[in-house]
């Protein structure tokens, strides 16, 4: 039991970290830009593509991986310089369908370029064996790799904000756009790095699972969904609340789909439990973010305007 | 008489003869996708009260598609296909189910709106996936056509149309009413000054929450008719991409007038199909035309109609 605690513990910890790397960008882009992107998902799909094209071109991850964070960074930037620049004085509404349509182009040219079946990717043999954690139990070597990375990009991101004059700006910009624009601040320069920026992030963070879940078209959509319960719960436009809000929803949400139904077993009928239990677990994020809004509307981390 | 109310009695005068021409033309096939058309026209008719009058951008109003669908397959898969017995289950749940999320995601405004009533949709979406009795994932075939006090409105796919038809046309009647009564007009007032309203004395929550519930009430409607138009019940009916294709019947057909979601709706559902005729990917172009569309045009079609005037 303990074992198993700990592993699915790991396992709710890493897709946390794998959340927020797509959820930071998503509440950049909104709480500097105030912009509604539905295309993110998307550019995590993207991101997986590429890597496991690059893979296949290069003949090794690693590479493919390094290859596919730039082009994923260049997509980006070239998909605010097309479109997204044209939204900054829409209606968050206009904001929504041209990123739903952008979505929609997106899954559709990835399902013409590469079909529609799944693309999976060989780890190399450096990352593709198991190490002992606690006791008897093994972890997967690349799942632990991922946490670490996404935890150094957390890391990363939290020391640009707070400690670099780039991060100044972008606070700055998250609270009070007009003024950092009067002081000087080229701010379509600002916007198309922080889009840019979050569309490698979620681009990173689709080709690290790449050997995990492969990839396919319209993956990023549930990714999409789920990130949004992320930053509507850690607070719009809060990176740190971003962080905390995706390492709990990762972990409520792995946690209750493998205990769930275990502790329901001491309420109910075997049968009945493991169908309850089936029932209850993906609605169980969705539940936990619908209380946290009854109790505060704002989120965790409400950014201060 | 408004532009809005005349163009919407010429749609009304030009489908109804639609069925004896496809017929004559040799493509009665093209009444079913009609009929498909005006319930989705009913459906975006529902989301225009909140989201045109009310400015409540839902992004879960799939849900109460599916809501309704499912009303009719359950019922119909334990033996009741009554329409009397089905559309009154599928108004009270879904009116349920709109007053429960409604009144948490109405404590939010903007964007967390959209997200909230996103997330809500979802959840119904995996409710209805993990019914595995039900057909789960895969969705179940209806197990009966439903009937209205025995007779059998859905019989012939011509009875089908003119029965959609006619509720499409009561349906915007009576929004047509709803919108003009106090009641709308408090709402319209909402959208336009929130802070005003409240300075004259109304609370917006009530006002919308109830155009909130009704709005999802009028869409379970047209998913009881979906369910009997697709002869199938499945979770796809109550997807994200399904919500956000009615945001865009809306307001690419004109939102906050009553004729533009029912000319958007018949226009997407139409160019759908066509280009689905043509190509398989035919999401590709029609995400494009959706994003051009947004950025170059204002006001929808209705606002293209009344731009020449």
């Amino acid at each position: 039991m303990t074992n198993l605690l700990i592993l699915q513990g790991l396992n709710g910890l890493q897709f946390g970290v794998l959340l927020f790397l797509v959820a930071a960008g998503l509440t950049l882009i909104f709480g500097v830009m105030d912009v509604i992107n539905l295309a993110h998902g998307a550019q995590y799909m993207v991101g997986a593509y590429l890597a496991a094209a690059f893979t296949g071109l290069a003949g090794n991850f690693l590479l493919g991986l390094v290859l596919a964070v730039p082009v994923a960074l260049a997509f980006g930037l070239v998909l605010e310089w097309l479109v997204i620049r044209r939204l900054y004085d829409r209606s968050h509404l206009d904001q929504v369908l041209v990123t739903f349509g952008l979505m929609l182009m997106l899954n559709e040219g990835v399902r013409i370029l590469w079909g529609s079946a799944p693309i999976s990717v060989d780890l190399p043999e450096a990352l593709s064996g198991s190490i002992p954690v606690w006791g008897t139990l093994r972890y997967p070597v690349y799942r632990l790799a991922i946490l670490g990375a996404g935890l150094g990009v957390a890391l990363g991101l939290w020391w640009m904000i707070h400690r670099t004059r780039l991060g100044m700006l972008l606070r700055a910009g998250a609270s009070n756009r007009a003024m950092v624009s009067a002081l000087g601040t080229d701010i379509n320069r600002l916007f198309l790095l922080v889009f840019g920026a979050g569309a490698m992030l979620a681009g990173f963070a689709g080709a690290m699972m790449v050997p995990v879940i492969s990839a396919e078209p319209d993956m990023g959509d549930t990714v999409l969904i789920l990130t949004f319960v992320v930053i509507v719960i850690g607070g719009i436009g809060s990176i740190r609340g971003a962080f905390v809000a995706a390492l709990l929803v990762g972990l409520v949400d792995t946690l209750g789909r493998s205990f769930g139904p275990i502790l329901l077993r001491s309420l109910m009928e075997p049968d009945m439990a493991s169908q309850t239990g089936r029932t209850l677990a993906p609605m169980l994020i969705y539940i936990l973010m619908a209380a946290i809004l009854a109790v505060r509307p704002a989120g965790l981390f409400p950014v201060q305007r | 008489m408004r532009l809005s109310d005349r163009a919407m009695l010429v749609t009304f005068a030009v489908l109804l003869p639609m069925p004896a021409l496809f017929s004559a033309m040799g493509e009665p096939f093209l009444t079913v996708v009609l009929t498909r058309a005006l319930i989705f026209a009913i459906a975006a008719l529902s989301l225009d009260l909140i989201l045109g009058f009310g400015a409540m951008v839902s992004f879960g109003h799939a849900a109460y598609l599916g809501i309704g669908a499912y009303a009719a397959g359950i019922l119909a898969a334990n033996g009741v296909t009554g329409l009397e017995v089905q559309l009154p289950v599928a108004l009270a749940a879904a009116g349920a189910f709109a007053l429960v999320t409604g009144a948490i995601s109405l404590r939010t405004r903007g964007v967390h709106f959209i997200m909230i009533t996103l997330a809500f949709g979802q959840m119904a979406y995996f409710l209805m996936s993990s019914l595995s009795a039900y057909g789960g994932d895969d969705g179940m075939a209806l197990a009966g056509r439903s009937t209205l006090f025995g007779a059998d409105p859905f019989g012939s796919s011509l009875r089908f149309f003119y029965v959609t038809l006619a509720l499409l046309a009561g349906i915007w009647a009576l929004l047509r009413a709803v919108t003009r009564s106090r009641f709308g007009r408090v709402l319209t007032g909402t959208r336009e000054n929130e802070t005003r309203m409240q300075a004259i004395g109304f609370s917006p929550f009530g006002y919308r929450l109830t155009a909130y519930a009704i709005s999802g009430m009028i869409a379970s409607v047209a998913g009881v008719l979906l369910a009997n138009h697709a002869a199938f019940v499945s979770p796809s009916y109550m997807g994200w991409a399904r919500s956000g294709e009615m945001i865009a019947m809306v307001v690419l057909g004109g939102m906050g007038t009553l004729t533009g979601p029912v000319l958007g709706a018949i226009a997407f559902i139409l160019s759908e199909e066509a280009l689905a005729r043509l190509t398989t990917h035919w999401r590709l172009p029609f995400g494009a035309a959706v994003v051009l569309a947004v950025l170059f045009t204002r006001g929808g079609l209705l606002g293209a109609l009344r731009g020449r005037r």
